[in-house]
């Protein structure tokens, strides 16, 4: 009267799972067919997602850090070109980074990474009133320093450092500043 | 890591004396402490002294497991019945009515069924469940087949139970004198009480009558 086959799973009616009611199949008595996430599996979730969250910004934070790179000098244009009170878009380091030239007075050049510090939309010179326009969402920049002055953005525009030599304009650092 | 394929639990209620030290043994444990989850039940406390320990039989399709509306208690792939899960249980009794060895136990005061689970935290190390290394009489054994059949030779382990249209197996075995018959226990009878019934059975009147109380 000993019965030594312990079968896997057995039922009341000894039919087999698959013709079993579909209530069975979703409360299974077996452990590991059980999904069952506890408070502390919860708890070690969040804090493992929200530590890889933070490793995530001191990476971020490093690589900013710690750039060292320099892009190389260019030629942007001849002084000629651009008339005093004018504005004239080039593209530096690389071709995907849209800049604008100033031409405030007749020897004062000022040259800013057009797109806005906010969502990165392209500056327009407003020079009129000495200052540059995000149309996005209405961001004005200071045309003398780059700075925000009304709307969203909060940081100022990269500033491209300029040399100025036997009629040619050089590009030759951008200067990343921090609000 | 699960309990050992080889070892079995014998209840071997002949020869239990009635000393209570499986009931102490079990309430000391950490983690029911003050529950004892063995009962020691009296077969028929008018005519005789003669006690049995139940713990939980571990069956291959617990009955209480089937009735659980909360999904509450699972078994391990070892065929041990384990607990009801603290934060599934809503104290709804089911199990305690359903389960035909009347193993479970309900704690009002903590809305939780407690209920014996073999000691899992020392059988599934290679040990031996509390209850089984206290009794004196070793009517709790916990071992191979081989050694219990060296050691009760006249008795043979029984694991298969009959309620009425139910036929549960189990993992805890019962052991019986080797020559005897056994007899299923027909629940419906308790419902034809003819009343002039020449061979009253004790076990049926005990569980007709004397409900155990749940404190």
């Amino acid at each position: 009267m000993e019965h030594d086959k312990a079968p896997k799973v057995s039922f009341p009616d000894g039919r087999p799972e698959c013709e079993q009611p579909k209530w069975r199949r979703d409360f299974p008595i077996e452990v590991e067919a059980d999904e069952y996430g506890a408070r502390r599996d919860f708890t070690k979730f969040m804090v493992l997602t929200s530590l890889a969250f933070v490793c995530g910004q001191f990476w971020i934070a490093l690589h900013t850090f710690f750039r060292g790179y320099k892009p190389g000098e260019q030629r942007i244009a001849k002084v000629d070109d651009i008339a005093v009170g004018e504005a004239m878009s080039f593209h530096y380091p690389t071709d995907r980074d849209p800049c604008l030239l100033i031409r405030k007075s007749e020897d004062d050049f000022v040259a800013y990474s057009s797109q806005c510090t906010h969502l990165m939309c392209p500056v327009q010179p407003d020079l009129e009133n000495d200052r540059l326009h995000c149309p996005c969402h209405r961001g004005f920049f200071d045309v003398a320093t780059g700075r925000p002055t009304a709307g969203p953005p909060r940081r100022p525009l990269p500033r491209i450092e300029l040399r100025i030599a036997k009629g040619n304009i050089y590009a030759t650092n951008i200067e990343v500043s921090a609000s | 890591m699960p309990v050992p394929d080889t070892k079995y639990f014998f209840i071997d209620p002949n020869r239990c004396i009635g000393c209570e030290s499986c009931v102490q043994a079990c309430s000391e444990c950490d983690t029911h402490k003050g529950h004892s989850m063995i009962h020691l039940e009296y077969v028929n406390r008018r005519e005789s002294p003669q006690t049995l320990p139940v713990v939980c039989m571990h069956c291959d399709s617990p009955t209480c497991a089937e009735v659980c509306p909360a999904d509450a208690i699972k078994r391990t792939e070892d065929g041990v019945v384990q607990t009801a899960r603290k934060p599934r249980c809503i104290a709804c009794n089911n199990c305690v009515l359903a389960c035909p060895f009347g193993v479970p136990k309900m704690d009002t005061h903590m809305e939780l069924m407690m209920k014996c689970d073999m000691c899992y935290d020392r059988t599934s190390e290679g040990k031996r469940p509390m209850c089984a290394t206290v009794c004196p009489s070793q009517a709790l054994f916990f071992g191979t087949r081989e050694q219990i059949a060296d050691l009760r030779p006249r008795s043979r382990p029984i694991n298969e139970f009959k309620f009425g249209e139910q036929t549960i197996h189990t993992k805890v075995r019962m052991m019986v004198p080797r020559e005897a018959t056994v007899n299923h226990l027909d629940v419906t009878d308790g419902m034809f009480d003819s009343g002039d019934d020449p061979q009253a059975d004790d076990m049926m009147a005990a569980t007709l009558y004397e409900l155990p109380i749940i404190s």
